[in-house]
């Protein structure tokens, strides 16, 4: 069923980039609007410099100017600055707007992809627990998050489709979001350069009618969810001993912990985001919680990158209370 | 016209009167041929990674030897040739002849900075040797510290230890602009050249040693597991990110401040006026070599760092285009009422306006936050730089050769020839370039070895047209070869311009001036 999506694959000579996000057109407006203010611009100066090469050869014997005033020299320099500094500001302001609109988490509750980049493979998994490698499969119409992290080198995830990069960095949790419109296959590069496969770390983003991903993920979705394998984890490797239940006098409850700010034993505070969580599991010594002692075990070399990212995001599933309330407490 | 009796070339013919000597215009001569050297070899790189490129498999070399070539073109062209390019050869040269000094304030430290070069090249030839580097220029961590199996630590001591060559040079470019300008040469009746390489060396002392100790760590990291970058270890990547471009933002403009002196001692010669808005020009070097220092965040738009350093970093190098903007409304200006003369110098001085102008016009969209989330690590970017550092600074730097050649050597070349030359340069360029940005439009990634087919046919004309740029390289070697065996004398002053490098002899004295000039009115006094 997903089959009937491969015969609209990019091919051939393009000489515009397919549109497939809402965001493309947005910024292919602001593109083209940016290429027109060059052009003018580079089109005037070469007119000037082939007006005056023409006019003022040497072999011309055309009347010379006596040159142009001091004053109206500054001024025209005064005011070709003036002029493009507005220019530029209001081209910096567009820009910058778009950019805080595309590139700020919209929050709530998305469709959320997880992504763990390694050399030279892109590993998903979606919200029912459906994982694919080199392909990812999305609906159009909806709002998608993707939560991208790197097991090894710097990666960066690129679907020019959809106007869309996002470096995947060790240790940080970085998000982007878009909204698909159009069904077809699009391409997915790694645009970080990351070693021998860098150019061969590709696959493709597969856009499916609403009703089309449900039935796909439906048929693929077997297993938990992330964030039910990030519960069964943190039982699992014993977290919860400490920091769920009767045992929190040793460690902090992290029931709402996730993107709030945590008081440090080293008097400062760091939000608990999600290179924050990381660190707390592999490097415990790095960020002690106020009032606690240093005696949490690292959990480096035992777990795996996908697991950490489970349990991260069990964690920012939780809201304050939540394990108050399941207890019946 | 004959050449005077005595000057400094036949001053001493032993292979010792050139590797002692203090004379910094043999020096400069030396720097020449280092990074002619180099420059081949980078180019032989850029050679092969364009013919690899002629189709979409990865089938000419495997994918460790693709990553290779680019990484050592990179590495060859940005610290071998590009860094050194104009202030180690011309700077060298016309420095003290434009200020009516003797010679550099510190002769010595000025031949110490060559052998420093030297062994910093021996480094880097060594690593290529030993197998090569593979981390690209940038040497982004972990990558570099960590995974990469190739010459890492011999390559980042290469750049490491040429850092100290350039830092010397500029030191020595600095001291000298203060303190050994001919009685009458105000700082307001410099040269243009004069004022673009004193920004160059103040850009050099500041920003080089960020990088030297940013190598250092990586080096400090590979070696001996030092947390720095590594996240296993409690480190962070885009730290070294910010360290390098906090030196490599500010060498971009390393790489094209001197191109811009050049390019207005050119233009004021051939079209015969005063340079237009003289005050202003210089303002906007020295503006330009201070933005450069609070931009380096904008490559890293989609790294990861904090939305609002993007939004600051943004506004800045929007903010830096405007002083290289006024620049070219000021060359442009300066034809006004001229009367051109259409030279090799001059076209590839007009050369560089257009290319500059659109290398630095597609920097203003890739400053566009929103449109660099697309364009960002794609062939747009390569097309960009690649307009701002061959287009700008190697047609300016070949441009200055042409100009100052008489003087250096005392011999004239070929007219017609270097026209052709000039020519072959420009359209050569254009075919090689202008379709990087299509392809990075198209999305395109750079440091590809394969890639979908669709992108084909413009990497083949790119290829096609870094054919007939490799003429507009390889024609100067011939018919300057030609030239210093067999060429005419040149005369004092062959193109009759201003200057006080043009009031002595071709080639000149070893000290340079047998009386010390004075200076009466301001530069560019044509007309």
């Amino acid at each position: 069923m997903a089959d009937q999506y491969l015969d609209t694959v990019e091919k051939g000579l393009a000489l515009h980039p397919a549109q497939a996000s809402t965001s493309a057109a947005q910024v292919d407006a602001l593109f083209w609007v940016l290429v027109a203010v060059c052009a003018a611009l580079v089109l005037t100066l070469v007119g000037l410099v082939i007006w005056f090469s023409v006019r003022y050869r040497a072999g011309s014997d055309r009347p010379r100017p006596g040159g142009i005033p001091d004053k109206l020299g500054h001024r025209i320099e005064l005011g070709g600055a003036a002029g493009l500094t507005i220019a530029f500001i209001a081209l910096f302001a567009w820009a910058g707007s778009l950019y805080l609109y595309l590139y700020r988490d919209p929050g709530g509750d998305l469709l959320t992809i997880n992504v763990i980049a390694k050399q030279w493979m892109w590993k998903l998994q979606h919200p029912n627990g459906a994982r694919e490698i080199n392909t990812l499969h999305v609906p159009t119409g909806q709002r998608v998050r993707l939560r991208i992290t790197s097991q090894d080198v710097i990666h960066s995830l690129y679907i020019p489709a959809f106007r869309l990069k996002r470096d995947a960095v060790p240790r940080l949790y970085t998000t982007a979001w878009f909204e698909a419109t159009e069904p077809g296959e699009y391409h997915l590069f790694c645009a970080e350069y990351c070693g021998t496969d860098h150019s061969r770390m590709r696959g493709k983003v597969v856009v499916m009618t609403p009703q089309d991903y449900a039935d796909w993920a439906q048929e693929n979705g077997e297993g938990e969810s992330p964030a039910r394998a990030g519960e069964r984890l943190f039982t699992a490797y014993g977290c919860s001993g400490c920091h769920r239940g009767d045992g929190t006098v040793r460690a902090p409850r992290l029931d709402g912990i996730a993107g709030r700010p945590v008081v440090l034993a080293s008097g400062g505070t760091v939000i608990a985001d999600g290179a924050y969580l990381r660190d707390s599991i592999l490097l415990p010594q790095k960020h002690v919680v106020a009032g606690y002692e240093p005696v949490m075990p690292s959990y480096q070399g035992q777990i795996g990158e996908d697991e950490i990212l489970q349990i991260v995001t069990y964690l920012q599933s939780l809201s304050p209370g939540d394990w108050i309330t399941e207890s019946g407490g | 016209m004959s050449e005077p009796e005595t000057h400094y070339l036949n001053d001493g013919w032993t292979l010792r009167s050139w590797l002692l000597t203090t004379d910094h215009k043999r020096i400069a001569w030396m720097y020449f041929a280092t990074i002619t050297a180099f420059f081949f070899i980078g180019g032989l790189a850029a050679l092969l990674v364009r013919l690899e490129l002629l189709t979409p498999a990865g089938d000419m070399v495997d994918s460790d030897t693709y990553n290779k070539l680019f990484s050592a073109h990179g590495i060859v062209m940005v610290w071998f040739f590009l860094v050194p390019s104009i202030p180690a050869t011309m700077g060298n040269f016309l420095l003290p002849l434009m200020l009516g000094a003797r010679d550099l304030a510190f002769p010595k430290l000025n031949l110490l900075s060559w052998y420093i070069f030297t062994l910093g090249g021996l480094f880097t030839m060594t690593a290529v040797i030993a197998g090569g580097v593979d981390t690209g220029w940038t040497f982004y961590t972990p990558y570099s510290t960590l995974f990469s199996n190739s010459a890492v630590v011999l390559a980042a001591s290469g750049v490491f230890v040429v850092g100290f060559s350039s830092i010397l040079t500029g030191l020595n470019f600095i001291v000298t602009t203060h303190k050994m300008r001919a009685p009458g040469l105000t700082w307001m009746r410099l040269p243009l050249f004069c004022w673009a390489n004193y920004a160059t060396s103040l850009i050099m002392v500041l920003a080089t040693p960020v990088l030297s100790m940013a190598l250092l760590l990586i080096v400090l990291e590979r070696a001996l597991g030092i947390g720095i970058f590594d996240p296993e270890l409690g480190g962070d990547p885009l730290l070294f990110q910010h360290l390098f471009w906090f030196y490599s933002h500010p060498a971009v403009y390393i790489m094209i401040l001197p191109g811009m002196g050049v390019v207005s001692e050119i233009i004021t010669c051939f079209a015969r006026r005063p340079i237009f808005g003289y005050t202003g020009m210089v303002i906007s070097i020295m503006a330009i070599a201070l933005f450069g220092f609070i931009v380096w965040g904008h490559h890293m738009f989609v790294a990861g760092q904090s939305l609002y350093a993007g939004i600051l970093f943004s506004f800045f190098t929007f903010l830096v285009a405007v002083p290289s903007a006024i620049k070219t409304l000021n060359w442009t200006a300066t034809l006004y009422g001229g009367r051109i003369r259409f030279t090799a110098p001059m076209i590839y001085a007009l050369s560089f306006l257009g290319l500059f102008t659109i290398g630095g016009l597609t920097g203003v969209i890739l400053a566009s936050l929103a449109v660099d989330i697309h364009l960002h690590d794609t062939y747009f970017v390569t097309a960009h730089f690649h307009y701002i550092m061959v287009g700008g600074m190697v047609t300016a730097y070949l441009g200055g050769l042409h100009f100052w050649w008489p003087k250096i050597t005392g011999k004239l070349y070929s007219g017609p020839w270097s026209i052709v030359a000039a020519l072959a340069l420009f359209i050569g360029f254009n075919l090689t370039f202008f379709p990087q940005f299509l392809l990075g439009f198209l999305g395109m990634p750079r440091r590809y070895h394969a890639y979908p087919e669709e992108f084909q046919l413009l990497h083949v004309m790119s290829t096609l047209g870094a054919g007939v740029l490799a003429v507009g390289y390889l024609l100067p070697m011939v018919y300057f070869g030609w030239s210093l065996w067999r060429g005419k004398p040149a005369g004092d002053n062959p193109w009759d311009a201003t200057g006080l490098e043009w009031r002595t002899t071709s080639p000149p004295p070893k000290h340079n001036f047998v009386d010390t000039p004075t200076v009466t009115g301001r530069p560019y006094d044509y007309v």
